[in-house]
């Protein structure tokens, strides 16, 4: 089902402006206003729409999302979080293309949280895909209204006006008047259904799909970008906070009078234990507050405690690879089905088998964990790089007793997110401390506290059987998958559920007579989470892995045994993957089937652009792979050479991606650039191991992430055009990666890569 | 103990723990944040300034060793973010989510400062230290050899 957004209608200004938004043209963020004008002091009634516009302002304001002034600045609210992925410069843009306006007169004021917006959660790369028409209607009711206006006032029919460059035009090209001019009238108008808007036909749109610059480049490249850790309260204190190592530990004992004794050390605090299961609770432990960052590390450095482990205090990452391989090795519960597998495997002439495994991984954005609150009474405001501002409020409502939309929400800029910062424990710890201390409270997480206290990405291991007949070809197909789930960090659970599986088990298209997947038992000893792209991650590797394996069991080119194996241009249909359904990242299969013709076309355009068919000449090591995740449809080729050193490197890297339509083709191909670099990280160093129940690396020492020296020379992305509906893309172009770069492994040195990460394995 | 420090042009006294990380002093004392914390061991340079034009990791460089010298912060590297490089990063759209991207940007123009044309291992050796999680490296690389004046060769 598509996701569907509310659009109310209000009139009203946004409260605390100033607060979210300094510079007027692009409404970047200012840290001295932030801490200046805290909102929630400004005793203005509570709003019941839509949060961004203050009651009483002149204007235009059909919608939560678009405010027309009478001086002409178009005011462009962005409800989703930027994190990298640049939907900042492709949102509003889309909002203010439908509406006409110049994007020199538009500011883009970021959102706090609030429902008014319809879903916020900046996860699952959906935040252009499904929201897609909706955004555009916000800003053709606003176009409408405009256009309504200037007709009313000519006294002529609105079809012979046109609205474009931040003004309405009559046909006769005499009449002109500018959105300014019409913001006052417009507004006294209905506003109509957003369903009955006009929206421009392709063409007509001046911006989407045209080349864009990055809005907010010059706050990045001159300091003044708002993180998280870059707002200041007054009277704040900064906190820093002991977790425990082991998920389920327990404070014993500890010494605050050593932590207290370091000047500027304020306050300890004892965090309560979290209870199962621990969704986005704190983590315990014991939290120093101080005036700064520095005498809150040293009074931490200080409080010498004794920690009861708790039940995952056996937690061992080398038993546990052994403990899911025996998993994978028995039956499991089928949940993909299509002939008889096991009479077709039974019967085949050869068949081939293989198991991969791929370890935990944490996601180290850059900007380490932070937070900040404000409580009083029964308000609070709180300053965070959250991905999701409406889990916050309702985290920071349950800790206080009060209901979310009592929690004032504001997101700053996010150094990355990749999944962690939708996780809302940051949120809680700083809420908790705050009531606690009686004062506001940044929480600042060190990297240390990141790596070892995250929502891990799973474990997991796959193994895969395939059938061949007498003339190679795939007659049976079997896919059995263990990995300890997310949804037990939400309630007990030690299996994938079918919103798993989509992600390149069950959705996965196979020209093959006899399919079977099959789930196996997975028990989770870590707050289990979603790292960018998911379940796909070891999905891709090894389903990717195992079919250029079958090419050279077969001897056939890998591209033409992934080609085979997809089959002819076709929709796949439920039946032929034997499923009941297909969760389709939440949207319908209508809009975006499985369609194989899609992934055809982008397996063969990298291969073409990667001279596939003259690498033996080039005297090149290439490695294929293409997934289809979050409804986009990506292939990688990467070029594997060894450096004088004999270290394994990935030299050049070609990306095609089919997203549909998109906006910004530019943050696309940054996107894709930026897989690149994640997935090569996570196919070269990426590994989060545990002992005694506590994760072993601690920093960028000893957890590896990929380092420009190691970069590829060039990362070739190459966007298939398109009018189809949008796909995600902030998360499709990392699953290909991995395994065309094991592959890539696999044609130089003609050793099959079956873990993660190569670095266990090869030099590099 | 006070410590004397020009920062960004302007002479500073800082009445801190001098084993205070100078990151920490830029940050909650001077309210200089454009200088970021990401590591805390010089292992990521989101916190590169300058000191007395020399690179150095703010994160574990103690203030007291700034006594006397000048330090440079992204915040100072020009007036008005018209610094080749930062024009450079926007015209090439290096940022993706930006935290790094100061670091980076000291970085670079500490190594063009020493070398104006350098090579790309010359590239790469004075960015090793600076992570970018977003994966921007590709795009520092040719925003730096734009402002080097060194055309991109073609594939």
């Amino acid at each position: 089902m598509t996701r569907h957004l509310q659009l109310i209608s209000r009139r009203s200004f946004l409260e605390g402006l100033n607060l979210a938004v300094g510079g007027l043209t692009l409404g970047l963020f200012s840290a001295e206003a932030l801490a200046a004008e805290p909102s929630g002091r400004t005793g203005k009634k509570p709003k019941t729409s839509s949060p961004a516009i203050e009651d009483g302002t002149p204007g235009l304001n059909p919608n939560a999302f678009v405010h027309v002034a009478p001086d002409g600045l178009v005011t462009i609210v962005c409800h989703r979080s930027e994190m990298g992925q640049g939907i900042r410069s492709s949102l509003p843009v889309l909002i203010a293309d439908e509406l006409g306006a110049d994007m020199a007169r538009v500011r883009i004021l970021q959102a706090d949280g609030n429902k008014a917006y319809g879903d916020q959660n900046t996860d699952g790369s959906s935040s252009v895909r499904g929201i897609y028409d909706d955004m555009r209607r916000a800003g053709a009711t606003a176009r409408t209204m405009l256009v309504a206006a200037a007709a009313k006032r000519w006294k002529v029919k609105p079809e012979d006006c046109e609205a474009k460059d931040h003004a309405v035009f009559h046909r006769d090209g005499k009449r002109t008047l500018g959105f300014g001019e019409l913001a006052a009238e417009a507004a006294k108008l209905a506003v109509p259904e957003a369903k009955s808007v006009r929206l421009r036909p392709k063409a007509e749109l001046q911006h989407v799909g045209r080349p864009l610059p990055l809005l907010d480049g010059p706050a990045y490249v001159n300091g003044s970008a708002v993180f998280g850790a870059d707002v200041k309260l007054p009277g704040m204190l900064v906190a820093v906070i002991a977790r425990p190592a082991v998920v389920g530990g327990k404070v014993a004992r500890y010494d605050a009078a050593k932590a207290l004794a370091v000047p500027g050390v304020k306050r300890v605090l004892e965090l309560p234990a979290p209870q199962k299961p621990y969704v986005y609770q704190q983590w315990g432990g014991v939290a120093v507050l101080a005036e700064n960052t520095w005498a809150a590390l040293k009074g931490r450095a200080a409080l010498d405690i004794t920690w009861e482990d708790g039940e995952n205090a056996s937690y061992d990452s080398k038993q546990y690879r052994e403990a899911l391989a025996a998993s994978v090795r028995a039956p499991g519960t089928a949940v993909r089905n299509v002939g008889d597998v096991d009479k077709a495997l039974a019967g085949a002439a050869r068949v081939v088998e293989a198991e991969y495994y791929t370890p935990h991984l944490p996601h180290v954005p850059m900007e380490p964990l932070v937070a900040l609150a404000r409580v009083d009474g029964d308000t609070c405001e709180v300053w965070a790089p959250t991905q999701n501002p409406q889990d916050a409020q309702e985290v920071a409502g349950g800790i206080l007793k009060i209901p979310p939309e009592k929690v004032k929400v504001h997101v700053t800029f996010l150094g990355g997110g990749f999944g962690r910062k939708s996780k809302a424990d940051f949120i809680a710890e700083v809420v908790w401390l705050a009531r606690e201390a009686g004062a506001p409270v940044r929480v600042q997480w060190t990297r240390e506290d990141d790596v070892r206290n995250d929502y891990y990405h799973s474990v997991s291991m796959q193994r895969l059987s395939a059938g061949l007949d007498a003339e190679g070809k795939v007659v049976a197909w079997r896919h059995r998958t263990a990995f300890p789930p997310i949804a037990s960090t939400f309630a007990p659970a030690n299996r994938p559920g079918s919103r798993d599986l989509q992600q390149g088990v069950t959705d996965l298209a196979l020209a093959v007579p006899n399919v079977r997947a099959e789930t196996c038992e997975a028990n989770a000893h870590v707050r289990i989470g979603w790292l960018r792209s998911v379940y796909n991650i070891f999905h891709s590797f090894s389903v990717n892995s195992f079919m250029d394996e079958l090419a050279h069991a077969r001897g056939v080119d890998p591209r033409d045994m992934r080609l085979e194996l997809l089959g002819p241009q076709r929709v796949v249909t439920l039946a032929e993957l034997g499923v009941p359904k297909l969760e389709n990242y939440g949207q319908s299969l209508d809009e975006h089937p499985v369609d194989t013709g899609r992934m055809r076309r982008v397996v063969e355009r990298v291969t073409k652009l990667a001279r596939w068919d003259e690498r033996k000449q080039d005297g090149r090591a290439l490695g294929l792979a293409a997934h289809r995740s979050f409804l986009s449809y990506v292939a990688v080729v990467a070029s594997v050479v060894k450096d004088a050193a004999g270290r394994l490197r990935v030299d050049e890297a070609w990306v095609v991606v089919d997203a549909g339509t998109v906006i910004n083709p530019d943050r696309v191909r940054s996107q894709m650039e930026g897989s690149v670099i994640f997935g090569m990280s996570i196919a070269l160093h990426g590994e989060i191991s545990m002992k005694g129940g506590a994760v072993e690396q601690s920093n960028f020492r000893d957890f590896k992430l990929v380092r420009i020296n190691e970069a590829p020379r060039k990362i070739h992305v190459d966007i298939v055009e398109s009018d189809g509906a949008p796909g995600g893309i902030g998360e499709p172009g990392v699953p290909p990666v991995a395994p065309a770069i094991a592959n890539a492994v696999f044609a130089l040195t003609g050793t099959r890569v079956r873990e993660l990460p190569l670095a266990r394995s090869f030099p590099v | 103990m006070t410590i004397h420090v020009r920062v960004n042009g302007v002479e500073k006294e800082l009445e801190v723990d001098p084993e205070m990380p100078l990151l920490w002093a830029l940050r909650d004392v001077l309210g200089l944040t454009g200088t970021k914390y990401g590591c805390g061991q010089a292992l990521c340079g989101a916190c590169t300034v300058h000191l007395d034009g020399q690179t150095v990791r703010a994160c574990v460089t103690p203030v007291r060793r700034a006594e006397g010298k000048s330090v440079t912060t992204i915040e100072g590297l020009s007036p008005d973010g018209s610094h080749p490089l930062q024009k450079a990063w926007c015209d090439l759209g290096v940022p993706q989510c930006g935290f790094c991207q100061a670091g980076q940007i000291m970085s670079a123009a500490a190594l063009l400062a020493k070398k104006p044309k350098p090579t790309d291992a010359d590239i790469d050796q004075s960015l090793a230290g600076n992570l970018c999680r977003c994966g921007t490296y590709t795009r520092i690389r040719a925003a730096v050899k734009k402002v080097a004046g060194i055309a991109e060769e073609e594939p």
